[in-house]
C-alpha cells in the first residue's frame, strides 16, 4: 500500500520506510520558527542548548512594533536568544518584518518534502510549499529547538482533487468557504490538494487555502508540488529540498472533487467557519462598522491588488472603518510601488504596518461591544478580534472591499464584470 | 482509577473560550481565573480539584495558546471528549493534562455525574448508569509525558533548558 504526501514526508524525516495512520512519528525538524509570543515569560525557559541554529527562524509578528512593555520585553528576550546561539534568520521590527507564515513564504524558508514547526496554529500555511508544516505549542517549540525533533500522531488523509479555474471575482477564500461549508471540520485528518486545477493557482492563492486549513482543525494541509513551486523555491533558498508526490496507490480516507468553475463567493457567519457559509445574497445589506483585509492568509500582494481594484476611484462609506494590513513589509513596499496603497488610501482605507494586529484582536483594529466586522482574516471566533459581543463575518478580500464601500455586506461581482477567467 | 465530578461542555469548545485573548499576556494564575469566562462565567469558582470535563467533538479547536495549561491549573483532573483537536492534544501532553478521546462520552454522562477513568483498562464508567465506554488509548510515550508533568521536566532532565522554580 502506498503513502500520501504527508505520510511520505513524515517517513522520510523520521528515517523509516513507512508510516501509517495511528502511528506516532518522531521526525527531524528542518525548520523551527519562534515568534515574539514564544518569549512570553510564562512559557519561555532559559535554553541551554540549540540543536542546530541554522534550522531556527525567529519572526516577531503578533505584536509589532511593540504596543506594550510586555511585547517589548518578549522581543528583547528573543534578540538576546538569537545572539547567544548565533541564529541568523531573525525578522525583527523593520524592513524584514512580517507575519511568520508570510515571511516563510516570501523567503521560501519552507522547503518541499521537509518538516516545519511554528508556534502559531496557522502553520499549515507552509503546506502550499509541499512542506509538512504544523502549528505546535510553546513547549513543542522548546523541544524542537533543543532536540531538533518533533512528534506527530499520524492521521488519515482527505484528498481534494481540484479541476477547472475560478471565475473572475472569485478567490481562494471562496474555495475555502465552500469546502468548510460543505465538509466542515477535519479533526485529526490531513488535507491534500492536487489535480489539474492547482496549476492555475498562484502560490499566494494556494497559501490562502492551506492557511485556512487550520480553521478546519486539520493536522497537515499540503499541496502537490509543481514547476511554479520548484522554481520559486530554487530562486530563494539554496538548501536542498524534496518535492513529494503521493504514491499512485496512496490510501485516503476519502477523495473529494471540487470544480473551481462552480465556486461562488460566500460569507461565513460569525463564530465559526465550520458548516457556516452562506451566499452573499443571504447576508447582503447587514450594516458593518469595520472591514478588515490582512492576516497571514489574505494580506498578500494579490489580495491588496484586488482590494485596490475594487475601491479604485470610489470612497469607503461614511461611518465604516476599512483597515488593510499587508502580511509583510516586503509586500507593503511592493504595494506602494504598484500604487495599491495610494489607491486604498485615496478611497479612505487605513493601510497599516505588517503585523497580526486586528486578526488576533491585538492592536490596530480591535472591535468594541456589539460592533460588526467583515474580515478577510483567518478566524471569526467569538471575541477573536476584541469584545465578545462583536460579530465577525468572514469573506474574500474582494467581498470585504466591496462591503467597505457599501457600509454593509455586499458582493463584489459588479467590479469584475467583463473579466475573463 | 480516577474519579471526577463531571462538567459537561458541547462541541467545538475553542481555545479562545479557555484562554481569552486579553489574558494571553497575563500570569498563568490570572489565566486560570479566566477559563470559560465568556461562555460560562463563574465556572472557575465552582470547579474543584480532580473534577472531570466531558466535551463533545473537536474539543480545543483553535490556536496554539496554552489553553491546556489553564485547564490543568483550574484543577481539572482529566478530560474526556468525543474527539480532541490535534493542537490542543499536543498541549495537553506537553503541559501534563490527562486528556483522552472517548467516543460516545457526551451522551453517556450528565453534568454532576461521576466519571471513573481507568487508563490501564482504557475505559470510562458512569456508576449512575453502570455504562462503561471504551477510551482511545494514548500511545505510551505520550502518556508518560502527560502523566509526568509534561515536556518541561523532560527537557530539564536532559540539560536542555534551565530548571525553574514553580510550575511551567
Ligand atoms: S495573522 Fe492571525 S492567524 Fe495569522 S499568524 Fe497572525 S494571529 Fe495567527
Amino acid at each position: 500500500m502506498g503513502m500520501t504526501i504527508t505520510e511520505k514526508i513524515l517517513a522520510r524525516a523520521g528515517g523509516v520506510s513507512k508510516v501509517s495512520p495511528g502511528d506516532v512519528a518522531v521526525v527531524d525538524v528542518e525548520t523551527s520558527c519562534l515568534l515574539d509570543l514564544s518569549f512570553l515569560p510564562e512559557g519561555w525557559r532559559k535554553v541551554l542548548k540549540v540543536a542546530d541554529p541554522s534550522k531556527v527562524v525567529i519572526i516577531f509578528d503578533h505584536l509589532v512594533p511593540a504596543p506594550t512593555v510586555q511585547a517589548a520585553e518578549c522581543m528583547k528576550t528573543g534578540r538576546a536568544f538569537a545572539k547567544e546561539f548565533g541564529i541568523e534568520r531573525l525578522h525583527d521590527v523593520g524592513a524584514n518584518q512580517g507575519i511568520s507564515h508570510a515571511v516563510i513564504a516570501d523567503k521560501a524558508y519552507a522547503l518541499p518534502g521537509t518538516v516545519l514547526v511554528n508556534a502559531d496554529s496557522h502553520t499549515c500555511s507552509a503546506g502550499a510549499f509541499n512542506c509538512a508544516a504544523r502549528g505546535v505549542g510553546g513547549p513543542d517549540m522548546l523541544y524542537a529547538v533543543t532536540t531538533g525533533k518533533a512528534w506527530f500522531r499520524v492521521g488519515e488523509t482527505i484528498r481534494y482533487d481540484l479541476t477547472g479555474a475560478l471565475r473572475p471575482g472569485v478567490s481562494a477564500k471562496d474555495i475555502f468557504l465552500t469546502i468548510a461549508g460543505k465538509w466542515g471540520a477535519h479533526v485529526n485528518q490531513n488535507i491534500e490538494y492536487g489535480g489539474s486545477g492547482i496549476h492555475g493557482m498562484s502560490l499566494n492563492a494556494r497559501r490562502t487555502l492551506t492557511t485556512m486549513g487550520t480553521e478546519l482543525s486539520a493536522e497537515f494541509v499540503i499541496f502537490e508540488p509543481d514547476d511554479t513551486l520548484i522554481e520559486y523555491v530554487q530562486a530563494r533558498n539554496p538548501k536542498p529540498f524534496f518535492p513529494t508526490m503521493p504514491d499512485q496507490d496512496a490510501v485516503y480516507k476519502e477523495r473529494r472533487a471540487v470544480d473551481l468553475g462552480t465556486i461562488e463567493p460566500l460569507v461565513a457567519l460569525p463564530d465559526t467557519v465550520v458548516n457556516n457559509s452562506v451566499g452573499i445574497s443571504e447576508v447582503a445589506g447587514r450594516k458593518i462598522d469595520q472591514a478588515f483585509i490582512g492576516a497571514c492568509c489574505n494580506g498578500t500582494l494579490d489580495d491588496l491588488a484586488v482590494a485596490a481594484r475594487v475601491v479604485q476611484g470610489r470612497k469607503v462609506a461614511a461611518g465604516t472603518r476599512f483597515i488593510v494590513t499587508p502580511s509583510t513589509e516586503a509586500i507593503h513596499r511592493a504595494a506602494i510601488q504598484a500604487g495599491y496603497v495610494q489607491t486604498l488610501m485615496d478611497a479612505g482605507a487605513i493601510v497599516t504596518t505588517a503585523t497580526c494586529g486586528a486578526c488576533v484582536g491585538g492592536h490596530m483594529g480591535v472591535l468594541g461591544p456589539d460592533e460588526v466586522c467583515i474580515t478577510a482574516s483567518t478566524r471569526n471566533f467569538k471575541g477573536r478580534m476584541g469584545d465578545p459581543s462583536a460579530r465577525i463575518y468572514m469573506a474574500s478580500p474582494a467581498t470585504v472591499a466591496a462591503s467597505a464601500l457599501a457600509g454593509q455586506i455586499a458582493g463584489a461581482g459588479e467590479f469584475f464584470q467583463g473579466d475573463v477567467s | 482509577m480516577r474519579n471526577g465530578r463531571v462538567w459537561k461542555f458541547g462541541d467545538n469548545i475553542n481555545t479562545d473560550l479557555m484562554l481569552p485573548g486579553p489574558y494571553l499576556y497575563r500570569s498563568s494564575e490570572q489565566q486560570a481565573r479566566a477559563v470559560f469566562m465568556n461562555n460560562r462565567p463563574g465556572w472557575v469558582d465552582q470547579v474543584q480539584t480532580g473534577d472531570a470535563i466531558v466535551g463533545g467533538f473537536n474539543y480545543g479547536m483553535g490556536s496554539s495558546r496554552p489553553a491546556a495549561r489553564s485547564i490543568r491549573n483550574c484543577g481539572v483532573g482529566f478530560l474526556l471528549a468525543e474527539t480532541i483537536n490535534g493542537l490542543f492534544f499536543r498541549n495537553a501532553v506537553n503541559y501534563g493534562l490527562l486528556a483522552c478521546e472517548c467516543p460516545g462520552v457526551s451522551g453517556a454522562f450528565e453534568e454532576g455525574d461521576t466519571a471513573e477513568l481507568d487508563i490501564e483498562a482504557w475505559t470510562a464508567r458512569n456508576p449512575r448508569t453502570r455504562q462503561t465506554l471504551k477510551v482511545s488509548q494514548v500511545p505510551q510515550q505520550l502518556l508518560e509525558m502527560m502523566l509526568g508533568g509534561g515536556v518541561y521536566p523532560v527537557l530539564e532532565r536532559d540539560g536542555l533548558i534551565a530548571p525553574r522554580v514553580g510550575e511551567p
